[in-house]
């Protein structure tokens, strides 16, 4: 069915929106046409949380309007634009930890029984009946609280579809999600454009968009740059209009030369995540540890840094580290930069200055208090090798976007002046310009002479950063690959285990 | 894959939390068994009669905390509240000796609610945190009611005898009003876990930002919560005037702690979300039992105190014990990164 002929679902027209001073949408219109998934780019900043909000009924334009149907309409709330069956995915999960996974599916939306009461028994059928139908295996009578994020994501996904959604808002989906689970989404994705929803797919990865959008448009600084039908785009394009100029070299180059060796791990071992670990790095090198989700890469890092205990041996710049010591290892020059900024990373009430400071707070004293003009500078300092983008240090962390927030964690801990950099998913979540900027940051860092550990499943980024490759799988690490041997496949072949294809891997082509 | 493990080793999370209950049952029958050995007259017609006259406000009290609690709020001002109403209905009694029991009892709720309501005003709609807000009105209805009082006294003298006989009489060793407060704990209880609007208490202490994306209205919720409570407190402090007789402007000084601590005791979460009104009665249950077993042990009654903070720093242990041990546990099989 060409939705086309309809009119749009669910349209913006010409939709601004301020915040304070700042400037988060200009006259942004966009279209949702049934049975059609509309993607929307652009880096972080660029306005696409924003628009999403306005389609949910979380914040109202200052000017311009929605429509639904073709009609005129305003969503005063949340509970408006969902009772319109418009359903949201935000990119970070909003559940409710104490309740169970089928109250959390259906909040608001209970099947009810005599009285009024809530039926929970048919509630967890019909989430059941759901989850069998997304090929989800997650029990709907249990706590929401201790799933993991892709757990969590799945649980927003069959919210929004036990919703019967017309309209389905996706902001950043797969940013957490495995490659399969992704693959997961888009069939569901595709299911539900064969029911003639409306899709918005917002999102940083262009291969995505390319590959699951039938629309396309793109914005930069709160205002649309393009906006069209797929055909009319390649993915360069998308790419210069996203950032306004082209990036030339992703990835930069990398001189792979070996220094002293700085971190030994011999026999490193957690009972239950990895087991009998050997690795070493050495100063001015990049070494990525790859695998599937799940295979136990940050949970080495953790136990190197000494937050979760550990057996076997960490040797930095040939002094023992002392297990579950974090202070011992920031000591020792030790540094890790988690990969769940908003959680471990960050605290997002604090401005930028307390969140830049909080690991160097005792250096910048003066006497026994502590120093804001040093705290400052030290700050303005990072901020400005990192090309933080904040209206000013003083603001909370909370309003900067994901990429600028990995910002604000990595000049936290580049501020301890560490030797050995541990850095977990470094660029999930953010667009491509900040990427390439923390790309060329990475690099430069080791070629002034940090060590560099990577834990990431972007395997592009692990291929293009690192001058050696460790693969893991299942706590374990099964391979090693120099950057002139390793390839996509090369590395799955690993993380997967499959003999097979590691021999194709291995043929020459 | 992972999410079998998670589904297995959720169910185990969701068990432990049931298990909250079992435990605190646990304790109370082994010292409900130890004392009556050492004194066999302690579980007598009197003896229970004694604990259940004990417990009955503080469990009522313990209902509209419950609520506030599960929102991740807190009401300090229910003692004052139950003082006002318990004088309230003192003087009514007092100026219309035949005003009937259950009109009584509604005014007495309205009254409650109605303080309720500024509570609520200061939280939902001023933003107002509510352990201010809440500590700022204990003092002003205390003051308020010195003001009004000014050192009377209310007699037994002076109530109906069918009112005070609420209290003193009843089915066997269960007193009338204790038959009451579990009606409404029940009702309460059952509320909470099978209406959509006592799934919002949850809903809005687990995550607050989510409940407003899900569509809740979170202020009606939060002015819905912090008027039950002023409700319940209301009514109790009619109960409290049958159950004692003797009313001055000092009834129920302090006990908004004592609530506090019995919700705790009984799994009622201090950060939200978390928590039953059966559990925070159980609670309450057990620490009405604790204080009469001192007596019937001729413990020299100071001691009640120090136990009661001992047993609120064991649950809240007990608490942060399990919860870590689940967290490892669920850890353990499901590394992720």
């Amino acid at each position: 069915m060409d939705g086309r002929e309809q009119g749009p679902l669910l349209a913006a027209d010409a939709v601004s929106k301020s915040f304070g001073g700042a400037v988060a949408l200009r006259a942004v219109s966009l279209a949702l046409f049934a049975g059609e998934a509309h993607g929307l780019l652009g880096e972080n900043g660029a306005g696409k949380s924003t628009l999403a909000r306005i389609l949910a009924g979380v914040i109202h334009p200052d000017r311009g309007r929605l429509l639904l149907d073709g009609k005129p309409v305003t969503f005063r709330s949340p509970a408006e634009a969902q009772s319109a069956r418009v359903a949201v995915i935000y990119q970070e999960p909003t559940l409710f930890p104490d309740l169970s996974i089928a109250e959390n599916v259906l909040i608001g939306r209970a099947p009810r029984r005599s009285l009024g009461r809530i039926d929970h028994r048919a509630a967890r059928a019909s989430v059941a009946a759901l989850f069998a139908e997304l090929g989800v295996a997650l029990d709907p009578a249990r706590l929401v609280r201790g799933l993991s994020i892709a757990g969590q994501q799945l649980v927003e996904i069959a919210k929004a579809l036990s919703n019967e959604a017309r309209v389905l808002i996706m902001d950043e989906p797969t940013a957490a999600l495995t490659n399969e689970e992704t693959a997961h989404l888009f069939e569901v994705v595709r299911r539900l454009r064969r029911r003639s929803v409306a899709v918005l797919f917002i999102t940083h990865r262009i291969e995505e968009a390319f590959a699951e959008c039938q629309r396309l448009t793109v914005l930069r600084d709160g205002a649309p740059v393009a906006s069209g039908p797929i055909e009319g785009f390649t993915p360069a394009q998308a790419v210069r209009l996203m950032v306004g100029r082209a990036l030339d070299t992703f990835y930069p180059p990398r001189r792979g030369e070996r220094g002293a060796p700085a971190l030994s791990v011999r026999n490193l071992s957690a009972s239950g995540a990895y087991a009998a670990i050997d690795l070493d790095v050495h100063a001015g090198e990049i070494v990525a540890l790859a695998g599937l989700v799940g295979a136990g890469r940050s949970e080495v890092l953790r136990g190197i840094f000494g937050i979760d205990p550990r057996d076997g041996s960490v040797i930095v710049f040939g002094r023992e580290v002392p297990p579950a010591d974090p202070r011992a290892a920031m000591r020792a020059g030790l540094a890790l930069v988690p990969e769940d900024r908003r959680q471990q990373g960050l605290v997002l009430e604090l401005s930028v200055i307390r969140n830049a400071t909080l690991a160097i707070l005792s250096r910048l004293r003066r006497g026994p208090f502590a120093s804001p003009a040093r705290e400052r500078a030290t700050t303005a300092e990072w901020s400005a090798r990192l090309k933080l983008k904040a209206r000013r240090l003083s603001d909370p962390v909370a309003t900067l976007s994901g990429g600028n927030q990995q910002k604000v964690v990595l000049s936290k801990w580049l501020a301890t002046a560490p030797k050995m950099l541990l850095i977990d998913e470094p660029t999930r979540g953010i667009d491509v310009g900040a990427k390439a900027e923390l790309h060329h940051l990475l690099a430069a860092l080791a070629s002034q002479g940090m060590a560099v550990l990577m834990v990431s499943s972007d395997l592009p980024e692990v291929l293009g950063m690192a001058d050696r490759i460790l693969v893991m799988r299942e706590g374990r690490i099964v391979g090693e690959l120099s950057a002139a041997e390793a390839s996509e496949e090369a590395v799955m072949a690993f993380a997967t285990g499959h003999e097979a294809m590691l021999q194709r891997a291995r043929e020459p082509v | 894959m992972s999410a079998t493990l998670e589904m297995r080793r959720g169910g185990f999370l969701t068990v432990v939390a049931r298990a909250r209950e079992v435990g605190l049952f646990a304790v109370l029958a082994a010292l409900l068994l130890a004392t009556t050995m050492v004194n066999p007259r302690f579980l007598g017609a009197q003896g229970i009669k004694d604990i259940l006259e004990d417990v009955t406000v503080t469990a009522l009290l313990c209902i509209g905390e419950t609520i506030v609690l599960l929102m991740r709020q807190v009401d300090l001002s229910v003692s004052s509240v139950l003082g006002i109403t318990a004088y309230a209905t003192g003087t009514i009694f007092a100026a219309h000796p035949g005003a009937p029991i259950a009109l009584v009892m509604l005014v007495g709720a309205a009254v409650g609610a109605a303080l309720g309501a500024l509570n609520a005003a200061l939280v939902a709609f001023g933003g107002v945190p509510s352990l201010v807000a809440t500590l700022g009105t204990l003092y002003v209805f205390r003051g308020a009611e010195f003001a009004w009082v000014k050192g009377g006294q209310i007699n037994a003298t002076s109530l109906p005898k069918d009112f005070l006989a609420l209290a003193t009489s009843g089915i066997g060793p269960v007193p009338y009003v204790a038959l009451i407060v579990l009606a409404l704990i029940a009702l309460a209880g059952y509320g909470l876990r099978h209406y959509p609007g006592g799934r919002e208490y949850y809903a809005v202490g687990s995550n607050e930002e989510a409940a407003r994306l899900a569509g809740i209205d979170v202020p009606r919720r939060l002015t819905l919560g912090f008027l039950s409570c002023g409700a319940f407190a209301g009514f109790a402090g009619v109960l409290f005037t049958a159950r004692f007789g003797t009313v001055d402007a000092t009834a129920g000084t302090g006990m908004e702690l004592h609530v506090i601590a019995a919700c705790v005791v009984g799994g009622v979460a201090i950060t939200g979300g978390v928590g039953s009104v059966e559990g925070a009665a159980i609670g309450a249950l057990l620490l009405a039992v604790i204080s009469n077993a001192l007596v019937s042990l001729r413990v020299p009654v100071f001691w009640e105190q120090t136990i009661e903070g001992a047993l609120l720093l064991v649950a809240i242990s007990l608490d942060l014990v399990i919860s870590r041990r689940t967290l490892a546990f669920m850890r353990s099989g499901r590394a992720h990164g």
